[in-house]
Parts: C-alpha cells; sequence; structure tokens
C-alpha cells in the first residue's frame, strides 16, 4: 500500500535525485510540451497567457507557432491535426474570451474522441473570482466538454498535470483537455522535472482483455450465418485497420463503417458494405434489421446510426468491442461485451474465429447496392434536367483525379454526407469531419490542421457556403504559411441540410436558410488565394485538375443546383429498414 | 417512469438509490460529479461529501430516486471520470445509513408542560443548545423519524429546521478496498 501512496499523492517517486532546473513556469509549460514530442501549438494569444508567448520567443527553432484569425479555427485546426497524425493536437489562448472561444471545438473533440490539450491563461490567483479583466470561469465552463481540466495557480503544479493531460488526452478513449494557468504560476519559478505518463490510481485506460468474453464472442461469430460488421471509429483511433482487415477477410463477414469509421480500409474492399447511418447506404441500413450477430467494434450506437432503437437489430445478437465502459449497453445491449482496445480484442479473436464467407448473404448487400445506384447514385452523379451540378458530381471526379488518395476534410452539412457517400478512399485514416457534435465552420480550420500533420498528402476541404462563412477569416491562416488546402466549396446558396428537412417535413417552409452570399473568389482573392467559380457541369473536370495542379491553397467555387436532396434518408424517428430512397 | 435514454425500454420502477463515490481530493471535482446527474436532468435527493477511510480519498454519497438502468448508467459515468476512482450504488437494505437534523425551537414551549419533553425522550432526540429565547434540538435518524418529529414540534412553534443528506456505510466489507486490492495486485504482476 504504501509504495503507491506515494505515487497516489502526485510526485514522481523517485529513488535518485535528479537534475532539476530552475525555470519560470511560463518556460516550464514550453519544456512540458517538447518532452512529449510536440512541435507545433495552435494558438492565440492575449493578457493572460504573455508570459507564455514571451517564453515561446525563445524556443521559436523547437516550437512553431501556428496562429489563426479566431480561436475556434485554432481548435479545429488542432483538431484536425490529432486526427490525422493520431498524436495530441496543442491549443492555446488567453482567458476570458479566449477561452470560451475553444468551447464548440472541445465540445466537438469529445463527442469526436479527439486528443487535444488546450492551454488557457487566467488571471493572476489572488484575482480568481474578483471578476477581473477577462476573468470567465473556465474550469466550469469547460467542465462539461472536456475529458479532464484543471486550474494550476502554483508553478509546481505545471509538470505533473501536464504529463496527466497528455495521458489522459491520448490514452483510452481519447479526449480533450483544458490546463488553465493562472498568471502568477506562469511568472513564477521553480525547479522544473518531467516525467512523462505519470501514475494515476483513478485512472486505468486500458482495460485487460477478457479472454472468457473473446472466446464468448468468437463462438456467436462462428455459428453466426448472417453476421455484419459496423466498424467505428475505435478501429483506426487504436491503428488496429490491419488486424481488421485479417480478421473480416478470414471470417468472411460483410463490414459497414460509421461516419468516423469511412477509411477504416479502402472502400472497394471486396467485403465493405458501404456507411451506416440517416444517409448512409442501402444495404448497409437495412441488413442491420436481418443480420443474426452484429459486431459493433469501436463505435457507440449514436442515434444517428441506430435510427429509432425500439426497431433496431432487435433479432441479432450483439458483440460490442468497445474501450468506454460506459457506452456498452448505453443504446444497445450487448449480448457480449468485450471492454477492450479493438487492435488488442482483434487480435485475440482473429485467431478463434473459423475461416468462412457468405457468399449468399453478402449477395444481398449487393443487390441492394443496385437498387441504391438505380434510385439514387445514377441520379446524384450526373446533372439536373435544367443542367446545374450535383454534388456528388464534383465529390466523385475529385475521388476519381485524386485516386482516391486524398484526405478529405468536410464541413457540416449536405456537402459533407456527399463526401462521405462518394468519395472512394484507396488507404485509411483519411477522413476528417465533425460528427458527434455537427460542428459548422470545422472544415476549413480542420483541413489546415490536417495538412499540418501531413503535408505530403492532398487535402481536400469540402464545405458548403454556409459553413464556409463560419470559419471564413481562416482563407488567411492558409495564405500565411501557404498551406495548401484544396477548399471544394458546394455552394446552393441555401443552407441545404436545413432546408431538406423544411422541405421534407415542414412543408417547405423554409426559414430561414437562404443566403445572400458575397463573390467567394474575390474573398480568396483579398487573402491572396486563387480561385474559380464554376456552375456548369462541363466545367468540373479542367477545374479540378487546374487546382489540384496548382501549388498552395485553392478555391473552387462550385454553383450546385439549389434544392438537391441527400438520399437515401432514414427520417428522425424511423427505424433503420424504413429508409427512404427518394421523395 | 420511463428510462431517459431510451423511449422504447420497458417501463421500470423508480427506487431510492444510494450511490457512493470514492474521488481524489481535487477542486472542481464537485461539479464534474454533479453534471453527470444535471446534464440528465434527475433531481439529487441528497449529497453529501466527506473524506474516506483512506487517506486523500473523498467520498461522495447521493441519493437519486430512479430506475435501475438509468443509476447503472449513471455509474457508468461516474466511473469514467478521471479523478473518480470507483462508484458503487445501493438499495437502503443494502447501507446502513442515517441523517442528522436539527430544530431551533422558541424556550418557553418547553416552560407550560411536559409534552416536549416527552417528545425528545420518545424521539430519542437531545437537546443541544440553550438560549434565554431558544432551544435547539438534535435527532438523527432516517428521513421519515427527522420528519415525525419536525411534524409533532411545527404546531408548537418552530423557528428553523434543517437536515443533512444522507451518510451511509455499506453492509458488505467496503468494496473500495478490495477494488484497490485488485490494482495493487496487478501493478505487483
Amino acid at each position: 500500500m504504501k509504495r503507491h501512496q506515494q505515487a497516489w499523492a502526485g510526485a514522481p517517486s523517485l529513488e535518485k535525485p535528479v537534475f532539476k532546473e530552475r525555470l519560470s513556469g511560463a518556460e516550464a509549460i514550453l519544456r512540458c510540451l517538447l518532452a512529449e514530442g510536440i512541435d507545433t501549438i495552435f494558438g492565440y494569444p492575449g493578457g493572460a497567457i504573455m508570459p507564455v508567448y514571451d517564453a515561446l520567443w525563445h524556443y521559436q527553432d523547437q516550437l512553431t507557432h501556428v496562429l489563426p484569425r479566431h480561436e475556434q479555427g485554432a481548435i479545429h485546426a488542432a483538431e484536425g491535426y490529432a486526427r490525422v497524425s493520431r498524436r495530441t493536437g496543442v491549443c492555446m489562448a488567453t482567458s476570458g474570451p479566449g477561452a470560451t472561444n475553444l468551447l464548440t471545438g472541445l465540445g466537438d473533440a469529445l463527442l469526436d474522441s479527439t486528443p487535444l490539450v488546450c492551454i488557457t491563461g487566467q488571471v493572476s490567483s489572488l484575482l480568481l473570482g474578483s471578476d477581473a479583466f477577462q476573468e470567465v470561469d473556465v474550469i466550469n465552463c469547460t467542465l462539461p466538454v472536456t475529458k479532464w481540466n484543471f486550474q494550476i495557480t502554483k508553478a509546481e503544479e505545471i509538470p505533473f498535470v501536464f504529463a496527466k493531460a497528455f495521458y489522459v488526452a491520448n490514452s483510452g478513449r481519447p479526449g480533450p483537455v483544458v490546463i488553465d494557468v493562472t498568471k502568477d504560476a506562469q511568472l513564477a519559478e521553480f525547479d522544473f522535472f518531467y516525467q512523462r505518463q505519470p501514475y494515476i490510481r483513478s485512472y486505468h485506460p486500458l482495460p485487460k482483455v477478457d479472454p472468457d468474453a473473446i472466446s464468448e464472442a468468437a463462438k456467436l461469430i462462428n455459428g453466426a450465418e448472417r453476421p455484419m460488421i459496423l466498424a467505428g471509429h475505435g478501429i483506426q483511433i487504436s491503428g488496429g485497420q490491419e488486424v481488421f482487415k485479417a480478421f473480416v477477410e478470414k471470417a468472411g463477414i460483410p463490414w459497414a463503417s460509421t461516419l468516423h469509421g469511412l477509411s477504416t480500409l479502402p472502400t472497394d474492399h471486396p467485403l465493405y458494405v458501404g456507411m451506416l447511418g440517416m444517409h448512409g447506404n442501402y444495404g448497409a441500413n437495412i441488413k442491420q434489421n436481418e443480420c443474426d450477430v452484429l459486431i459493433a467494434i469501436g463505435m457507440r450506437f449514436d442515434d444517428r446510426v441506430t435510427g429509432r432503437l425500439s426497431g433496431y437489430a432487435k433479432q441479432a445478437k450483439v458483440i460490442h468491442i468497445e474501450i468506454d465502459p460506459s457506452e456498452i449497453n448505453k443504446n444497445v445491449p450487448a449480448e457480449v461485451a468485450v471492454l477492450a482496445d479493438c487492435r488488442m480484442a482483434l487480435e485475440q479473436l482473429l485467431p478463434l474465429v473459423h475461416e468462412r464467407s457468405h457468399p449468399h448473404w453478402l449477395a444481398g448487400f449487393r443487390h441492394c447496392d443496385q437498387i441504391e445506384y438505380d434510385k439514387v447514385i445514377a441520379k446524384a452523379m450526373s446533372p439536373t434536367p435544367d443542367g446545374q451540378i450535383r454534388m456528388g458530381m464534383v465529390v466523385r471526379e475529385l475521388s476519381d483525379q485524386t485516386q482516391g488518395k486524398a484526405i478529405v476534410a468536410t464541413d457540416v452539412g449536405q456537402h459533407q454526407m456527399m463526401a462521405a457517400r462518394y468519395y472512394a478512399f484507396k488507404g485509411t485514416n483519411q477522413w476528417v469531419s465533425s460528427g458527434g457534435a455537427g460542428t459548422m465552420g470545422y472544415g476549413l480550420p480542420a483541413a489546415f490542421g490536417a495538412k499540418w500533420a501531413k503535408p505530403e498528402s492532398t487535402v481536400l476541404a469540402f464545405i458548403g457556403d454556409g459553413g464556409f462563412q463560419m470559419t471564413i477569416q481562416e482563407l488567411g491562416l492558409c495564405a500565411q504559411w501557404n498551406v495548401a488546402v484544396k477548399i471544394v466549396l458546394l455552394d446552393n446558396n441555401h443552407l441545404g441540410m436545413v432546408r431538406q428537412w423544411q422541405e421534407l417535413f415542414f412543408d417547405r417552409r423554409y426559414s430561414a436558410v437562404e443566403l445572400q452570399n458575397p463573390d467567394f473568389v474575390t474573398i480568396a482573392a483579398g487573402f491572396g488565394i486563387p480561385g474559380k467559380t464554376i456552375s456548369g457541369p462541363g466545367e468540373i473536370s479542367d477545374s479540378v485538375a487546374a487546382m489540384l495542379a496548382h501549388d498552395g491553397p485553392y478555391l473552387l467555387h462550385v454553383r450546385v443546383a439549389t434544392e438537391e436532396n441527400v438520399f437515401p434518408m432514414v427520417p428522425a424517428g424511423a427505424a433503420v429498414d424504413e429508409i427512404i430512397l427518394e421523395p | 417512469m420511463k428510462s431517459f435514454w431510451n423511449l422504447n425500454a420497458p417501463i421500470m420502477i423508480a427506487q431510492n438509490y444510494t450511490i457512493t463515490v470514492f474521488t481524489e481530493n481535487q477542486t472542481g471535482l464537485l461539479m464534474r460529479v454533479v453534471s453527470i446527474f444535471t446534464r440528465r436532468h434527475i433531481n439529487v435527493e441528497s449529497l453529501t461529501t466527506s473524506k474516506s477511510s483512506i487517506p486523500g480519498i473523498h467520498r461522495f454519497t447521493i441519493v437519486v430516486d430512479v430506475d435501475e438502468e438509468v443509476v447503472k448508467k449513471l455509474v457508468a459515468q461516474l466511473d469514467k471520470q478521471v479523478d473518480v476512482l470507483k462508484a458503487f450504488y445501493y438499495l437502503p437494505d443494502e447501507i446502513v445509513y442515517q441523517e442528522l437534523a436539527l430544530y431551533k425551537v422558541p424556550t418557553h414551549i418547553f416552560s407550560n408542560s411536559n409534552q416536549v419533553e416527552k417528545m425528545i425522550r420518545s424521539h430519542n432526540a437531545r437537546i443541544l443548545h440553550i438560549e434565554p429565547d431558544y432551544i435547539v434540538i438534535e435527532k438523527t435518524g432516517h428521513e421519515g423519524e427527522t420528519e415525525a418529529l419536525l411534524h409533532e414540534l411545527e404546531p408548537l412553534g418552530i423557528y428553523e429546521f434543517v437536515r443533512t443528506g444522507r451518510v451511509a456505510i455499506v453492509k458488505p466489507m467496503e468494496r473500495l478496498n478490495r477494488y484497490l486490492q485488485s490494482l495493487e495486485e496487478s501493478m505487483a504482476e
């Protein structure tokens, strides 16, 4: 017991004296970041964080600071960076409005399991609670949108709290952490020593895989006649793509992906049957209500996936492989629950499953694909009768011209669903989108962060005209760093998804959805980013080629049909097999 | 009452659950614990915090009236918090519990008859503090018992009444100790 108590008390247990350096809190923060292998900070300065910015001046050769035009841009960029690199994104802001501008991104990162460490300045500890200038209670504001948060009021707390923050952010189910540092803690000097991955007695992110649960799962899978896999974000978070591939191929099980499960394996994988969800594929949706064993891997049965729960997969025995215990039995009861990291669980499951194939069952999915093609996709891939561009045509053209190798970032809305449906991924970990939160304004800064993480990849940003104007100022960020984000603006002059719902469910009362848009290409030009507007289907191919050939950020502004709808659709409150293919 | 998460779940009956949460002693954790309840619009009947038998570990005792499906999800969400060591839930027959109430009454109600004295004796209450114009009575017991004394005192006149939240001790050997032991063992492996 005693040994633990020492570690529990928070201080690293040191058997021999170690070299400590006298540093200011501000400098210590930067040294913590360096010790964690961080090379980029997405941040915005201000009064209460100035000591850290001053210290940063001396660390410019090791730490690059990226200055967006708004803190929301900073945090979405950090999210895009984290999603693509699977490393923790670091974000910094000042107290008060600087910190509150991070809230949307924090909520987004929490729902989409994105690892972030956000550092916010705070007024001096003597002023806490006095309504000082730019004082906001950041700990209480960020509490429901963080995996963990902590307010540092003494410089001595910095090393342990940062080590804990980085450990918590990117272990178990990843998520955002906020560290609020008072100005006096940044200024005070102390003896600095850093130890990574501290032992935290209350936090055990990597559960041991239960061999009994694994063998029970294998038994169910081996006995299944119509098994189906739902592949979630957890597979890519755990780096389990290869073992997942071996698993599905050995067991011969058709697999569908959630929105964040896109690009787990290439879209043309022979057992891939499409995307789940409200605007997912026809077969992937209805077959959930026909399968006998449903194997959910690293996903949380979000309501956008399940539709009406009382009409969801009642016939199926559910195997739920998931690292977050609070997700098990939350929405859908599990026959077998495997509480584990996806990769580790699949590694243990792989040798136990029989080599099988389910050709007849798979053929049922392909039959559904044909129905969906005839009723939905053929139309989506062709212009409207009056010759306007449909969004899917643009997505497919980009998919073709990038050979499916681009990283695809999106904003939120119809264009997002079209990108999800029609981009054919050739690799893995290529999808960066806001799912759980549905955050408009995410696309452009997230694409910047993605490109920053993988400069060698082509990064596309599919954005609608509504969401673009929420973070349009980050064109300045792309221009300043000459980060070659290829912005594909699908402009239907409306908040398209809301308009679609109004058309289908609110008797076409188009309340507050029409926009008076600016001249987007001129705006981009003002930021120093070239662009082009097109509106004819014949212009797509050459314009896309020109955009991809351009060395640097580029805006392709595509005027698309105003009243196009995304189909198929599982209407809100409907069951997955009540999916509609056309209005 | 229908389950909060799943509108189609079978109707389950709300019961009186006592949740114990063992946490690190950290500023801001109270809000994090409470937010698990408030974000689901669940009314907390009572909440008490104190130290536990283990140095440095804090304990919350929270009473809610919900059905079992909900209490399971609440406990899972509590457990998930980084600074929560472990959360458990119990039905009333699995715990020994107590509340404490204080009653401030006018001193003159003692002078006319021995009615109040009898009342205090029969309720196993005691007098804590005496002033010329008021007397403070203390009673420990379950809610119904402290409530009963309140009802008897009310017609005689009462200045103030206050009651603590529930404190509870689990009848089985403390599960946290076993949990910590298992951690210790897995560390030693």
